[in-house]
């Protein structure tokens, strides 16, 4: 039985490392291709670089220097660190305040926050890019309140699923020891919000820094971020450079590769508690 | 607390609110009046109607294309993300060695974004059509498979994640007990596991169909549509609709109000349907 149960063992481990392989094999091909000569990729893109096709670092610089990589990833950062920044500290705060406080118009606020949630971007894309051309807020700074008010409803819902759970005597012990509802809420009850703030910071980031649609409606024109910079050298005038492109698609998965190793734990920990929600 | 002065309510939930107003409530209200008028911005419109739904079934079929495409892409995605999804998860809650490298390696591509994945498998997807002398653009059902692979690549790892919490919560002692009676692997995956991990499935499934339903960059980035609009989604046709000539914006409208509908329809299902199943237990 357990020498059959260990041979079992070892069949399945190998079958799952094949397949595992072959799930990272996309990555690895374009890294390959990201060394090949631009006219030797499409048409043999299994192909290992050789002396012939090889042409070092020559892809990158071209790629950079054609889409502005630099101020891509530049803008790319400061986006997704600030709109995470102010979603994490302004839903946290809203979500508190219309759990503990329980009114019509909370309720009121909550549901309409949910709502949003069910509506898909393309129905609100374009009366809101006008919106933002109007009030000013097509800049890498005001994109971050468009952000702000599409990513309430999510976050504002994971927030206050865990608020529900937390005991309300600590919060009325503060109130009584003469903390005002401000110092109550960063004294006591955010610190205490953590776990679920890094939660919600990840589905965030995630979602910002892949995010297309919104920021090539409404600041595209001007800022690029790394998404907009990829689908411009496709979308660009003449031939297609193929060796750019794969030389960008490696730079863009990069910082993606990074942050994943880094917060591995917490990355899959939260997209498990943010769907069980969702 | 039941009270709060009404200063500090406005500290804490006008940040939020008035973001929320500006990005998403006041374009929603005005996407829905838009939707019965013409313009080419928000500004110069002329009152015209259900004209707009009209025209968006009648003036070409791109609509209705999309929509059968959507509907066939979200199905067969559907399915295959799930069953793969739940037989890796079966495979990497063994107790094997290496599980949690695995897992690390099939959740990746779920942070990469939509244009960068559609690009990486457009490389590939190319790189063998070519062999036969064409390419993805050549027909729709290439750009429809070639969709389907990249959504699979993208979302197993992900419902993975959630279908292994699910199965790791099944108490132990079931598994032993139905070991002892001498149940089969197939019998115990029959009759425990699968209706054990049943809230886990119904979240993937819908999570599954309303992220098929709205995919948009893989779309943009792998077919852009072609060959012409034969490969387009809805999101991808509203898209086309509003940017692609002028005086269609408020078709375009109109379109994204009947995709809210459908998007709508399938997460009052999913309630209902979670709702029957917390009655039930």
């Amino acid at each position: 039985m357990n020498a059959k149960q260990n041979l079992q063992n070892n069949v399945t481990f190998v079958l799952i490392l094949i397949l595992a392989v072959l799930f990272l094999s996309p990555i690895f091909i374009v890294l390959m291709n990201s060394f090949k000569g631009r006219f030797f990729i499409s048409d043999t893109p299994f192909a290992l670089p050789n002396a012939q096709t090889f042409v070092g670092l020559e892809n990158y610089t071209s790629g950079i220097v054609k889409t502005g990589f630099i101020p891509a990833l530049g803008y790319s950062l400061f986006i997704t660190v600030f709109s995470v920044a102010a979603i994490v500290l302004f839903t946290s705060m809203t979500a508190w305040c219309i759990t503990r406080v329980k009114s019509k118009l909370s309720t009121f606020i909550y549901y309409l926050l949910i709502f949003s949630m069910i509506v898909p971007f393309q129905m609100v894309m374009f009366t809101m890019s006008k919106m933002a051309n109007i009030l000013h807020l097509d800049n890498p700074v005001g994109i971050i309140v468009l952000y702000l008010g599409f990513g309430a409803g999510l976050a504002v819902f994971i927030f206050s699923g865990f608020i529900k759970s937390i005991p309300l005597e600590v919060e009325e012990a503060a109130t009584i020891d003469g903390c005002n509802p401000i110092q109550t809420f960063f004294l006591i009850v955010f610190p205490m919000l953590r776990p679920i703030a890094i939660t919600v910071a990840i589905l965030n980031a995630m979602w910002i820094w892949n995010d297309y649609l919104l920021p090539y409606l409404v600041i595209g024109s001007n800022y690029k971020t790394i998404p907009i910079a990829v689908q411009y050298l496709q979308g660009g005038y003449g031939s297609k450079d193929m060796g750019a492109m794969m030389a960008l698609l490696v730079l863009a998965i990069i910082p993606i590769v990074i942050f994943y190793l880094v917060l591995q734990k917490y990355i899959i920990q939260g997209v498990a508690a943010g769907a069980v929600k969702g | 607390m039941q009270k709060m002065p009404k200063k500090y309510y406005a500290f804490f939930t006008l940040p939020t609110i008035i973001a929320f107003i500006v990005a998403f409530f006041i374009p929603f209200l005005l996407g829905i009046y838009l939707t019965f008028n013409t313009f080419t911005t928000v500004t110069n419109a002329k009152w015209a109607g259900v004209s707009n739904y009209v025209r968006a079934f009648t003036e070409n079929n791109y609509f209705l294309n999309a929509t059968i495409f959507t509907v066939k892409f979200a199905l067969v995605s559907v399915v295959l993300i799930n069953v793969f999804a739940f037989g890796l998860a079966l495979l990497l809650t063994r107790k094997m060695r290496g599980e949690n490298g695995f897992r690390t390696v099939f959740f990746m591509p779920n942070l990469i974004g939509g244009i960068v994945l559609g690009y990486i498998w457009l490389l590939i997807i190319n790189g063998i059509l070519i062999n036969f002398g064409v390419d993805i653009t050549y027909s729709a059902k290439y750009g429809f498979w070639g969709l389907v692979v990249v959504a699979n690549w993208q979302m197993v790892g992900y419902m993975m994640i959630i279908y292994i919490a699910g199965i790791l919560a099944i108490p132990p002692e079931l598994m032993e007990a139905a070991k002892i009676d001498g149940a089969n692997s197939w019998q115990t995956l029959k009759s425990i596991t699968i209706p054990l991990v049943m809230p886990a499935i119904t979240i993937c499934t819908f999570l599954t169909l309303a992220n098929s339903f709205k995919l948009f960059d893989q779309n943009l980035s792998l077919t852009a549509g072609a060959p012409g609009r034969a490969s387009a989604m809805l999101a991808l046709d509203i898209y086309n609709t509003f940017y692609g000539r002028v005086g269609f914006e408020g078709v375009g409208q109109a379109k994204a109000m009947v995709f809210t509908i459908f998007v709508a329809l399938i997460v009052l299902l999913q309630l209902r349907f979670s709702r029957t199943r917390e009655l039930e237990s």
